[in-house]
């Protein structure tokens, strides 16, 4: 069974990367450009694991996951923010909003393949 | 599509450096805003982080700085200063070089050791990891937050992974487990004894806990042949990050912006594509005037309304694709705000940009193709005509200068005027410099508008002496060629003590023109109908009269004219009612001597191959209806080439 994942970031080139990484240890991937596309394509449908940048206009990634988190369908999906070493307090307030864990920027693809089957298992 | 994340980050870091640019430059004006604090440090935070993500380590490296010390300014640790936002702008150029991957290392030094004392203040040494020990095993207990299954941790997962490591053995705990009638079935309450027994480092046990680690209970215990010491309790371990000590919460989250933006989806394509679409709209609008000519041979009512719709249809995909083309000036005068910055830095003045009109839109070509022209122009403004702020107190005016940047659309043309407030142009330097050189008679009778015209005249500059800041080989004169090789005109007026404003017409895009089409002999051009002044006959007795010597009178002036019949050795017999098509670039006009005047024509400009290029006289070719090529004179060229034959020929009159 194909997991599918859903990557928020408003980096072109970044969401590229990832989908490059992800799409090429099989997994299914679906693009969001920020926070307000993340939840609109999350609403209604329940990913296996979402990615997630924090800093991102519209909406930020701190305010996705919290209003996912409100959601009874998202229970339980894993969500992976995307961090950077500088940002500690952030960290904590990914954590507290209800993400599930984080990967520090920069990553190399097989990073984030590892994260994936962590949460989603092998 | 081919994918290439290397080609897509250069343009991102393109936008990334340049938000940052304007970021930093509206910061030098208001220090205390948190606003663009944040935003400046969060352009340099994603460049170091997708810099590092495809292989820009030595960008990376020196983005970190910047973005660190940014990180205090954000922090309330270390205020923004003027001389910080001047060091990150130097350096956001040195990132810029290194994205581009020709950056000399002493330059970023250099850079890094000023951002070093701009920011005087040690950084924090890192929380460091204990190395650990491998032994033969571990005892652990674990027990996760309630929430931990509702927030995506899987306890499932988790004992996989400790299985993966080694040999594991797992027993449940339930003793916190509360009665079923309160249990809330997606919390999680259970905690799990495990004896690992392998060559595990404790880095990895840490490692499969380290998303839930913070707020979880986890005792780790070597598997000795003693009995088990004392359980470590981790408790808030250090985690993958240095925590950074004091950082006020307030201050920290970077927030969403603003204004939000509005829902415009863009796409962005590479130029060569639009331009390789250019060419095939250009070649069907040539196909179907063909087509209307063969219809139009015809008494095929069926075929000519066919031909109608066509005709419709291209010339509205013709004018969607120019509009693909066009971009607003804004990401041209945009640029300018960070030449204003420098040169104020570099001349002690105090100058504000003000721009309007940011919205006119133009072929991204002229766009491309007007920065060089507008750099020397506003370099001339700042700083042959700004004068220093003692100066301009005395003189009655604010200490600061001003410089106006406008754009706006005319019709076809794009009118684009840079003001100053300076001490305009001094009409008696401009006017012994053209004596000094030759171009006017000591005492020669000028209207304003010619004296003041000599500016463009080559190797012509009035700075008393040549700064670093203008006449660096550029002179008005190839500002001047530059806006006519875009088939477009410069002009100045200047009062004295007030400031100069020079305006340059420039046409919306470069690859449609209005042409003239003429026949010369056997073949057809076509003129640019913008430098088309008006045509006339060639009288058999101006043509006798003027043999030998190429003048006609035109309204009490002489003009002189060139017979293109000449120029091309066509090597058929002279129409015996040639016409002069009179085109004009600036004040110089030149008569051009044709066979037949056959009528206006809407070109789709094709350029000439690199081969082509360096004949002069045209400057491009396109194809007729009936599929024929017709090259399109260089106007420019044309007049120059007749202008030395004028000169010598009035002074033999």
């Amino acid at each position: 069974m194909t997991a599918s994942i859903l990557t928020v970031d408003d980096s072109a080139s970044l969401r590229m990367a990832i989908r490059i990484a992800l799409t090429g240890a099989g997994y299914a991937v679906t693009e969001a450009v920020d926070g307000a596309d993340g939840l609109a394509k999350a609403t209604g449908t329940r990913f296996d694991m979402i990615v997630t940048d924090l800093n991102m206009p519209n909406m930020d990634g701190l305010e996705m996951i919290r209003a996912l988190r409100q959601q009874p369908a998202q229970a339980g999906v894993p969500i992976i923010f995307l961090s950077t070493e500088s940002d500690a307090d952030m960290k904590a307030q990914a954590k507290a909003a209800g993400a599930t864990g984080w990967l520090v920027k920069p990553f190399q693809p097989d990073q984030l393949i590892r994260v994936a089957q962590k949460v989603l298992g092998k | 599509m081919t994918e290439d994340p290397t080609a897509t980050f250069r343009v991102e870091a393109g936008e990334l450096l340049e938000q940052v640019e304007q970021g930093l430059l509206d910061l030098g004006h208001r220090l205390g805003d948190m606003a663009l604090v944040n935003a400046v440090f969060r352009g340099l935070h994603t460049l170091k982080g997708s810099g590092a993500m495809f292989g820009f380590d030595a960008l990376a490296a020196f983005t970190h700085h910047c973005e660190s010390a940014f990180d205090r300014v954000r922090k309330g640790e270390v205020p923004a200063t003027a001389e910080l936002v001047s060091v990150i702008l130097s350096a956001r150029d040195h990132m810029a070089a290194l994205v581009d991957g020709d950056a000399p290392q002493a330059e970023g030094d250099a850079i890094l050791a000023r951002l070093a004392a701009a920011v005087e203040a040690a950084r924090g040494a890192g929380v460091t990891a204990d190395a650990p020990a491998a032994t033969q095993g571990w005892k652990l207990f674990f027990r996760l937050p309630a929430d931990a299954m509702a927030n995506g941790t899987n306890p499932l997962m988790l004992l996989d992974e400790l299985r993966d490591l080694g040999e594991a053995e797992v027993r449940v705990r339930t003793d916190a487990l509360p009665p079923l009638g309160t249990l809330v079935p997606n919390e999680c309450h259970l905690g799990w004894d495990v004896t690992l027994r392998g060559d595990i480092t404790r880095e990895a046990i840490e490692d499969v806990f380290i998303f839930v680690m913070d707020d979880m209970t986890l005792e780790i215990a070597p598997l000795g042949d003693v009995a088990p010491a004392e359980p470590v309790v981790v408790e808030e371990a250090p985690a993958a990050a240095p925590v950074e000590a004091a950082a006020p919460v307030a201050a920290a989250a970077g927030g969403p912006p603003a204004a939000a933006q509005p829902a415009v989806e863009n796409v962005r394509v590479p130029a060569d594509r639009l331009d390789a679409l250019m060419d095939r709209v250009g070649e069907l609008v040539i196909a179907q005037s063909r087509l209307s000519q063969l219809a139009n041979n015809r008494h095929d009512l069926l075929l000519r309304s066919v031909t109608e719709d066509i005709e419709r249809l291209s010339g509205e995909l013709r004018d969607t694709m120019m509009v693909l083309r066009m971009v607003p000036v804004s990401s041209l005068f945009g640029r300018f705000r960070r030449l204003i910055h420098d040169l104020a830095r570099e001349t002690g003045k105090a100058i504000e940009l003000q721009t309007s009109g940011e919205t006119t839109e133009v072929d991204k070509t002229v766009i491309e193709r007007l920065f060089d022209p507008l750099v020397h122009i506003i370099r001339n403004s700042c700083d042959h005509g700004l004068e220093a702020p003692a100066d301009r107190i005395a003189a009655g005016k604010s200490e600061t200068g001003l410089v106006k940047l406008s754009a706006h659309q005319a019709g076809g043309e794009v009118l684009i005027t840079i003001v100053d407030d300076g001490r305009g142009i001094d009409r008696e330097r401009v006017r012994a410099k053209g004596e000094a050189n030759g171009l006017i008679e000591p005492g020669q009778q000028l209207a304003d508008e010619e004296l003041l015209g000599l500016i463009f005249h080559p190797g012509f500059s009035t700075a008393a002496q040549v700064t670093n800041l203008s006449g660096r080989g550029v002179g008005m004169d190839v500002v001047k060629r530059t806006i006519e090789s875009l088939r477009g005109s410069i002009s100045v007026a200047s009062e004295t003590g007030k400031g100069s404003t020079i305006t340059l017409r420039i046409p919306l895009t470069l690859a449609i023109i209005e042409g003239l089409l003429v026949r010369v002999g056997e073949s057809r051009y076509v003129l640019p109908l913008s430098a088309v002044e008006e045509c006339l006959e060639l009288s058999l007795e101006d043509d006798l009269r003027s043999r030998g010597r190429s003048l006609i009178t035109l309204r009490d002036r002489l003009v002189p004219f060139v017979r293109l019949r000449d120029l091309f050795e066509t090597g058929t017999r002279p129409d015996p009612h040639q016409k002069i098509v009179v085109v004009a670039t600036g004040r110089e006009r030149v008569g051009l001597v044709v066979d037949q005047i056959i009528g206006n024509h809407q070109t789709v400009i094709k350029s000439l191959s690199a081969f082509h290029r360096g004949v002069g006289s045209f400057s491009g070719a396109t194809i007729l209806g009936d599929g024929n090529v017709a090259l399109i004179l260089d106007v420019a060229q044309l007049v120059a080439m007749a202008q030395p034959r004028e000169e010598m020929l009035r002074a033999a009159s």
